[in-house]
């Protein structure tokens, strides 16, 4: 197991409970993901929830196409994932530009910012570039305290505006993985 | 090459959408999207033009956010193989109202024929299974597919799997609708929803 550097104590610390705030004012339902360290307070949430659906995914191109379903269905999703995934999802991102579809997407960065691994640096450095490229708005978190505001904006701009939108949450918010003590 | 114990595609899928009723059709890009167009135009058809892979979880979307309608996925061996994993995030989704068909020709039949997986090692029917998909099945006969039309009418005994071994001859191309916003807004409209 590693352990996490404490991320902050100042305002807006619990900023996971702000964005489950969010999600669920946004009536959310479908919440597929594929799993992150920065993601688990806000999964763990999702997965106790009664009116959101905590969906795990094999590779997170599958939860574009998901998303996709879930609008013609009748229900707004939200995909959680860490920039890593990013790369996985390029062809798949295809669909937020043909449906216009309300895609949000919470991306945990890794590759930035004291990062220990290598081998997270080349994606992570990429993946605001890979969006924009794709047609996807990006929104970026960096202090707790401002989630919640980044966090509104970045719904509001999906939701009503079916305007695809990725907020990245950055690795000094998250606090950066520690792999040896 | 036509062999003379393979099924006919198109008369597989105007078959098993001979009685649809409200069904949600989702049909994969390629040949499938083809065979939907020409068992008739629906505003309940989800039809793609590239997105390989997706098809099965567009399909998932669809019936999670919509329960009580039955919602099938009609797609090829390739598009299929591409997203695989799907069958996994299926299976432990366990979606009763889901029912997933593959027209497995054993080849790329839009790219010019080359062999896929399935003409040599891939048993598309085991992965369903052992993704957890209990209900994964082979349909061998016209008869095996107007029964399986039928059962997919009932949204509490999913999610199902079927393959189907196809002629692999080429038929001619009916092509559906292909821009994706008449497509989706046309689907949703059809279940109650307006644009935003």
């Amino acid at each position: 197991m590693h352990a996490r550097a404490d991320a902050s104590s100042e305002q807006g610390a619990n900023w996971p409970d702000d964005i489950f705030a969010i999600l669920q004012r946004f009536d959310v339902r479908q919440v597929p993901y594929v799993p992150d360290a920065g993601h688990s307070q806000l999964i763990n949430r999702v997965l106790a929830s009664s009116t959101m659906r905590g969906i795990p995914l094999t590779t997170e191109e599958e939860g574009v196409a998901l998303l996709a379903g879930a609008w013609a269905g009748g229900q707004r999703g939200v995909l959680l994932m860490q920039s890593s995934g990013v790369g996985n999802c390029i062809n798949m991102l295809s669909l937020t530009q043909i449906f216009r579809f309300p895609f949000l997407t919470l991306v945990t960065m890794r590759g930035e910012w004291g990062e220990f691994n290598p081998w997270q640096v080349p994606m992570g450095s990429s993946t605001q570039g890979i969006f924009e490229l794709s047609g996807v708005r990006v929104l970026r978190a960096t202090h707790p305290g401002e989630v919640r505001e980044v966090m509104e904006a970045a719904a509001s701009q999906a939701y009503n505006a079916c305007t695809a939108t990725a907020l990245l949450l950055s690795q000094r918010l998250i606090g950066t993985k520690v792999f040896v003590k | 090459m036509s062999k003379a114990n393979l099924l006919d595609r198109r008369a597989v899928v105007k078959t098993l959408l001979a009685d649809r009723k409200d069904a949600l059709v989702v049909g994969g890009l390629g040949a499938t999207t083809y065979d939907l167009a020409a068992a008739g135009d629906h505003a309940r058809n989800f039809s793609l033009w590239g997105a390989m892979g997706g098809a099965v979880m567009i399909g998932l979307g669809v019936a999670l956010a919509q329960p009580k309608l039955p919602v099938v996925v009609i797609t090829g061996d390739g598009e299929m193989l591409m997203g695989m994993g799907s069958l996994a995030t299926v299976g432990l989704q366990k979606p009763t109202n889901l029912t997933i068909i593959v027209l497995d020709n054993e080849c790329y039949g839009e790219t010019g024929g080359q062999v896929s997986h399935t003409a040599a090692v891939a048993d598309l029917v085991g992965v369903a299974k052992s993704c957890g998909i209990e209900d994964s099945r082979s349909l061998e006969t016209m008869g095996e597919i107007e029964a399986f039309g039928k059962s997919l009418q009932d949204i509490s005994a999913g999610p199902r799997f079927a393959n189907v071994k196809i002629d692999s001859a080429d038929v001619e191309r009916v092509l559906s609708n292909r821009d994706g916003m008449f497509i989706i807004t046309r689907f949703r409209g059809a279940l109650g929803f307006a644009p935003i």
